[in-house]
């Protein structure tokens, strides 16, 4: 993970067409600057970074779904839970399975579990829409980068 | 009133936040209701679900752009109840 730089995953473990379902791992830095902030002294990741990483998750879930043929774009956080902190150098684990795909969104449930323990989960609402110019390719260099089936990207 | 519109009425007032009593047959979605593109998107993944259907939002939304059908052929609730309907059928068969 590069906090700053909203990287928040770094390998796809699987991608499950059938079960609609991805997982990926993450290691959050020792070090980062945002832990100058949240909190001076007591280093956590904040609540809004770990949603951001179900977002993430979902998001090239929905991605290696679709084929890479349109953008996913978060448009709603439900139901969010945080249930432990998180700290550096902590492993983390985070699932999504797509609930619904509707006609230009998608829902999915997302988890994050630390050696088996839960995390944090939601539910998140993704709109679907043509890729901004120049985006799809930078997206697949992502998806690449942490992973993602080649036969995907 | 048929039970479609009433759940479509009671989904909207829950979603959009729209008292009941000003939500009717005749009402537009988004010029009498005010209802937004997104909050749209909410509401339709509930009727999704709770009609066990996909509302073709991005089909209706290209022919509207493209002038080939009104906007109140689908955002008139009446009209948007009357496809639901249709769809559940179209299931069901």
């Amino acid at each position: 993970m590069r906090l700053e730089y909203f990287e928040m995953i770094d390998r796809v473990t699987s991608l499950d067409r059938e079960t609609r379902r991805i997982e990926v791992s993450s290691t959050v830095p020792q070090e980062s600057p945002v832990f100058e902030g949240h909190f001076p002294g007591h280093p956590l990741v904040p609540g809004v970074l770990l949603t951001e990483t179900m977002a993430q998750a979902s998001g090239y879930l929905v991605l290696g779904l679709m084929g890479f043929t349109h953008m996913p774009f978060l448009m709603g956080v439900d139901k969010a839970r945080f249930r432990t902190f998180v700290g550096p150098g902590t492993v983390l684990t985070v699932t999504a399975t797509l609930e619904h795909e509707g006609s230009g969104y998608a829902v999915t449930k997302a988890k994050i579990a630390a050696e088996g323990k839960p995390i944090c989960d939601a539910e998140l609402r993704f709109r679907i829409m043509p890729f901004p110019e120049g985006m799809d390719g930078l997206m697949r260099a992502q998806a690449k980068r942490i992973g993602l089936l080649e036969e995907t990207v | 009133m048929s039970s479609t519109f009433e759940t479509v009425a009671g989904i909207i007032s829950e979603t959009a936040d729209i008292p009941r009593e000003q939500i009717t047959p005749e009402s537009h979605a988004i010029e009498d209701l005010g209802i937004d593109s997104l909050a749209f998107l909410d509401i339709a993944f509930a009727i999704d679900k709770a009609f066990g259907i996909k509302l073709p939002l991005e089909q209706w939304t290209q022919e509207v752009n493209e002038g080939k059908a009104p906007a109140e052929e689908y955002f008139v609730l009446k009209n948007l109840v009357a496809r639901i309907d249709a769809l559940v059928a179209a299931k069901q068969a």
